[in-house]
């Protein structure tokens, strides 16, 4: 029960705080944190009641739903899904206290923001095609009105490219599952991703149709490669996170963008795992090339919005170079399949710690753009360590964090990924390497230029973080110490659901 | 042995401790910052003098734990106790110390003196760790931490544009050799199955392991990229003379004495893996390094930018000595060489402090009066690192690396180099002496040079003797370090100074070294007594040559042009491709769409609606007609039926006939 309250529960609290009169803005906004710290709170339950020693599905809600076609209210998580879930809820009032004084109907942006923490919720539970992708797509519309409504003044273009370019992806991935649930035959037909994985383990699934397989195969990826994004379907979002308002950036980059590779490892991991290995190397090139080409043309930015979204594209990349170096069939040796799970667990623990560490900087740069009067340009700051140092030393934390430093957070993700990336698919992890140097070389421009040099005497007033900023960010910034120093608290998670993953295979 | 192991993680500790509060103290908390980092150094000091002890006696102890798990494995990482890590430890916790309590003058004006401390206790607490770790990722994941306490103690006075871009340099030279180094690091850790050190018999570097490596020169290679980044060696020596920009004692501890010198520490530390291929590869590098760099500090005018590119020629030899005599001729050059550069590093900031922070050696002279402490102490490091003989540290260890040189198999070239710099080094560091401490002063600031306080000269002086005493240690006749780094014992024997094996090479250098100190002493001697402005004597002999040398061979010049102009290009390339190339087929894709949705509305307008409309219209008029028909008026109906009763009727009768 506690998986279907945990997604319910934002919906109907979002659903009656839209309801409230429009002069309860205030009330309206509290209830909201308080109903996403409710929903932390459960995700915290969850977390402890989880049992680190099996890999499989706990918590499993199964009832039919429309059992004519397939549907199941089927819900679980296993490890993969818990840190999701966690993570989800760990942004969504982190956001929230980013978005505080947001002075155009709080109460609306509020809700909405409570509609897509139950949309990722939903998405990280469901074990059932038709159901996971409702919830996929009621992520979407909350985000297109937080950046429709409340974004910056190219807004307009920027949601809507958002919402079509996404929607594109989705409506491939939907005829996809269809055309897959036709081609089956009728006594296999279903939509549920375990039996899916069965099926497609015994051979079953595309006895005879590979054409069929294939084009499924890339339906469903393209969806998917939008929603990370995988080069070249990135476009729409240097776009959309510079756009969009401080709060739903966070959202959007913190948790979101996790939906995708969540698709990768949940969908086409166990249901394709043939045309994972017969499209590797384009695969593989094309994760090469994200982490490179993004983390170079972040370089080229002069917008520190721009540069962070470039920056997150790049870190996403290398998710995909775990996934996709780790399929790989081959004979079963120990190494080998070690390898795998190195190149796995370092994809999950890098989805988690990617997204506290770019929700912290899309926090930082937005406090930046506030305090800056709507400046947010490279060249517009500088020497500002002098008058806000805690501020200059909290950002260079998160920044040195995303740079993969160790000691902090993002270090044994991307030591893992690479560990396995080398030797599983050595070529484009050698190609990605450069990718490692772009990112300290625009992570310190911004360091450089806009808190080193001479105070400017316009910014000499400029306000370091109040107590309130400091005691928002405290947490994320503990966390990336603890994680950065204690990777067993995510790896103890995610490593039976790797070998459960690796076992199915 | 076995207590001091399950002790030995408090060394790092005990530091890191020390930064993490000075971090969390508000910076009037001056006092308590600095005592908490020198303190937690004196602690860490004292500890791996009880590390050394217990070395003495026994061999290597380790202690592993799991960090963390992934399938079906985990992790490892551990420390380990031997005499290459033990010596390291405590010439690193003690020259940090008496840095630390330099500072402690040399800062105390500094707004940020709190941070300053937390730095350097952040240094050292990853310097140390890096010592002691039994891991190769932990090395390196130590090693990436003093290279940030590097990055933000180059970039400490932020406000000067120059020392930001400085900082932001290092940083990203040495990750140049750093990921280098993590790709030879991961493809270890897949080979050898570990990389853990020492691990009773299955560690990387025991012969189980090691000597089983396939591709190990590779290997060897590629970790040798994070040494080159991290010490200075060609090509990437560039980002260390710049980072003469942070503060002088940052230089002396972190630029000169220790951190660069974590490169040779790396490849002492892993030796084994080195095979007699990567070996030359350090020779040869080291070689071309100590030659190069030397040049370049003749023709150099600020104080600390001479110690700077001294120091890239110093790690030279020591990766020769490496390359050629192995780890205790390496080490040994390390060891000393820490001392007397601290001690000339630090001398430095002294005169810098008491000329006002001039730096320029053209604008000093006569110095020697005006600060006889700080000269005396000077002139030993001076001595020490020329290789004055016999009472001089620097002596014994370079002559070592010059012995190993010489019956070196490889090649003779980089035996050759080594002489010549020897010699240059004794020249460089003659003229910088005659420039700054004899003749008369140049400018006001140096005639009104005064003395800095005790809490700086104090450690100058347990520098200065250091510098004599530690290469007693090392000498031909009791090597006594070369024991004990390789676990024996060494005995006294004087014969072996005077054997035709040393004598030859030792006399040559020494005659080289007395050459240089006699050649510049002669040029600059007499010079310093001329106004700065007028040009170096040098530069008046070969105009061509001193600019090239002093613009240290274009090198900068060279990567502006091509690796940065390059990374620049491509960079834009990449958001040209996003905003133009795919946005632009993005925008396509749209346009497509519209275009079609506007060929429909035109296709629904034109054809279907105009269709539909004339259809009806027809329809209309069709029904208007046949409406005109029935317009009510009963004669009308009555005609028309009679007029069709007859057509009828007519035809019917026409067809019966």
């Amino acid at each position: 029960m506690i998986l279907t309250i945990l997604t319910f529960l934002p919906l109907v609290a979002g659903v009656l705080i839209a309801l409230l009169g429009p002069d309860k803005q205030k009330l309206g906004r509290n209830l909201a944190f308080a109903a996403s710290l409710v929903a932390l709170a459960l995700a915290v339950v969850l977390w402890a009641a989880f049992d680190n020693g099996h890999g499989g599905m706990q918590f499993v809600e199964n009832d039919s739903w429309v059992p004519s076609l397939g549907i199941e209210y089927h819900l679980g998580v296993d490890g993969l899904g818990l840190l999701m879930v966690l993570l989800s809820a760990l942004i969504v009032p982190f956001a929230m206290l980013a978005s505080w004084k947001i002075e155009n109907n709080p109460k609306l942006y509020f809700s909405l923001a409570l509609f897509l923490e139950s949309g990722l919720f939903g998405t990280f539970t469901a074990q059932n095609f038709i159901h996971w992708f409702l919830f996929w797509e009621l992520s979407l519309i909350p985000a297109f009105f937080l950046i429709r409504i409340w974004g910056g003044p190219k807004r307009t273009s920027a949601a809507c490219q958002f919402f079509l370019y996404t929607m594109a992806g989705s409506v491939a991935m939907l005829a996809a599952f269809l055309a897959l649930y036709a081609a089956t035959d009728a006594a296999s037909r279903s939509f549920d991703f375990a039996q899916l994985a069965q099926i497609a383990h015994q051979g079953g699934l595309f006895a005879a149709h590979t054409t069929l397989a294939t084009a499924v195969f890339l339906g469903i990826l393209l969806g998917l490669a939008v929603k990370v994004p995988l080069v070249p379907f990135h476009t729409w979002l240097p776009a959309a996170y510079s756009e969009a308002p401080t709060g739903t950036a966070m959202l959007l980059t913190g948790a979101m963008s996790k939906m995708g590779v969540y698709g990768f490892l949940r969908i086409l991991w166990p249901i394709f795992p043939e045309q994972m290995q017969a499209w590797r190397v384009p695969l593989l090139a094309l994760a090469a090339a994200t982490i490179v080409l993004p983390a170079a043309a972040a370089f080229a930015q002069k917008d520190l919005k721009r540069m962070v979204a470039y920056s997150s594209i790049n870190h996403l990349g290398y998710c995909l170079l775990g996934i996709f170096a780790a399929a790989r069939l081959t004979k079963s040796s120990a190494l080998f399949s070690n390898e795998q799970a190195a190149a796995l667990n370092g994809v999950i623990l890098q989805m988690f710690n990617h997204g506290l560490t770019a929700s912290a900087l899309f926090y930082f740069v937005g406090l930046i753009e506030q305090r800056g009067g709507a400046l947010r340009g490279l060249d517009d700051f500088g020497g500002l360590r002098q008058a806000a140092p805690v501020f200059c030393g909290l950002m260079g934390i998160a920044l040195f964090a995303s740079l993969g430093l160790p000691g902090l957070n993002g270090f044994p993700g991307e030591f893992l990924i690479f560990k396995g990336a080398l030797h599983l698919a050595s070529r484009a992890a050698l190609l990605s390497i450069p990718g490692l140097l772009f990112t300290a070389l625009f992570l310190l421009t911004i360091l450089q230029r806009v808190f080193s040099g001479p105070l400017p005497s316009k910014w000499s007033g400029w306000p370091d973080l109040t107590l309130g900023e400091r005691l928002t960010v405290l947490p994320v910034m503990a966390l990336m110490f603890v994680l950065g120093l204690f990777p067993q608290l995510l790896t103890g998670v995610a490593n039976p659901a790797v070998l459960q993953m690796l076992k199915s295979f | 042995m076995e207590s001091i192991i399950q002790y030995l993680w408090l060394i790092p500790t005990a530091p890191l401790l020390a930064a993490g509060a000075g971090a969390l103290l508000p910076r009037r908390r001056r006092r308590l910052s600095a005592g908490l980092a020198i303190g937690a150094i004196s602690i860490s000091f004292l500890l791996s003098c009880a590390a050394f002890w217990a070395t003495l006696h026994s061999g290597r102890a380790t202690s592993n734990f799991r960090w963390f798990d992934f399938g079906t494995t985990s992790v490892q990482m551990g420390w380990v106790l031997d005499p290459l890590g033990a010596i390291m430890a405590v010439m690193v916790a003690l020259v940090s110390l008496l840095i630390f309590i330099y500072s402690l003058g040399y800062m105390a004006k500094d707004e940020n003196f709190t941070r300053f401390f937390c730095f350097l206790a952040l240094f050292a607490a990853a310097m140390l760790g890096l010592v002691i770790a039994n891991s190769l990722l932990l090395f390196f994941m130590c090693w990436e931490l003093v290279g940030l306490a590097s990055y933000l103690l180059i970039g400490f006075w932020f406000q000067k544009p120059s020392a930001a871009a400085a900082a932001k340099k290092a940083f990203i030279v040495t990750r140049i050799g750093d990921l280098g180094f993590l790709v030879g690091m991961l493809w270890l850790y897949a080979k050898a199955g570990t990389h853990l050190f020492y691990d009773h018999g299955q560690g990387c570097l025991e012969p189980a392991a090691a000597g089983g490596l396939v591709a190990s020169t590779a290997i060897a290679l590629l970790i040798f990229c994070g040494a080159v980044g991290k010490s200075g060696q060609i090509p990437l020596h560039v980002w260390l003379p710049d980072a003469m920009e942070g503060p002088t004692p940052v230089s002396a501890l972190i630029h000169a004495a220790t951190m660069v010198a974590a490169g040779v520490f790396l490849i002492a530390r892993v030796y084994p893996l080195m095979t007699p291929g990567a070996l030359q590869v350090v020779t040869w590098v080291g070689a071309l390094t100590a030659v190069f760099a030397a040049s370049i500090a003749v023709a150099q005018s600020d104080i600390k930018r001479i110690l700077a590119y001294s120091t890239v020629s110093q790690l030279g030899y020591m990766m020769m000595g490496l390359g050629a005599g192995g780890v205790a001729v390496g080490m040994f050059h390390l060891t000393t060489h820490a001392f007397f550069k601290a001690l000339l590093f630090l001398g430095a900031g002294s005169v810098i402090h008491g000329c006002h922070e001039e730096q320029d050696i053209r604008k000093m002279g006569g110095l020697r009066l005006r600060l006889p402490v700080t000269f005396a102490t000077y002139a030993v490091g001076m001595m020490a690192l020329s290789g004055v003989p016999l009472f001089f540290s620097g002596f014994w260890s370079k002559d070592a690396i010059l012995d190993a040189l010489h019956h070196w198999r490889g090649s003779q070239v980089p035996f050759y180099l080594g002489l010549l710099g020897a010699f240059l080094t004794a020249f460089y560091m003659t003229r910088q002496v005659c420039r700054v401490f004899l003749g008369k002063p140049m400018t006001v600031e140096a005639e009104h040079a005064h003395e800095s306080p005790p809490v700086m000269t104090v450690p100058l002086l347990i520098l200065a003797a250091l510098a004599v005493m530690v290469g007693f240690f090392g000498t031909p006749a009791w090597p006594w370090f070369q024991a004990y780094l390789d676990g024996g014992s060494a005995g006294f024997d004087l014969s072996k100074l005077m054997n035709e094996h040393q004598l030859p090479v030792m006399l040559l250098s020494t005659a080289l070294v007395a050459a240089g100190i006699v050649w510049s002493g002669w040029i600059y001697g007499r010079a310093s007594a001329r106004p700065a402005r007028e040009a170096d004597p040098l530069e008046v002999a070969q105009p061509a040559l001193f600019a090239c040398v002093q613009k240290k061979f274009y090198v900068d010049e060279f990567y502006d042009a091509t690796v940065v102009r390059l990374t620049t290009a491509f960079a834009r390339f990449c958001d040209w491709l996003d905003r133009v190339v795919l946005g632009g087929l993005v925008r396509a894709v749209c346009w497509l769409a519209l275009a079609l949705a506007r060929l429909d509305r035109n296709v629904d307008k034109s054809v279907v609606n105009e269709g539909f409309d004339i259809g009806t219209e027809a329809v209309r008029g069709a029904g208007q007609w046949v409406s005109r028909l029935q317009n009510g008026q009963v004669q009308r109906y009555l005609r028309v039926i009679g007029l069709a009763f007859c057509g009828l009727l007519i035809l019917l009768l026409w067809g019966c006939a």
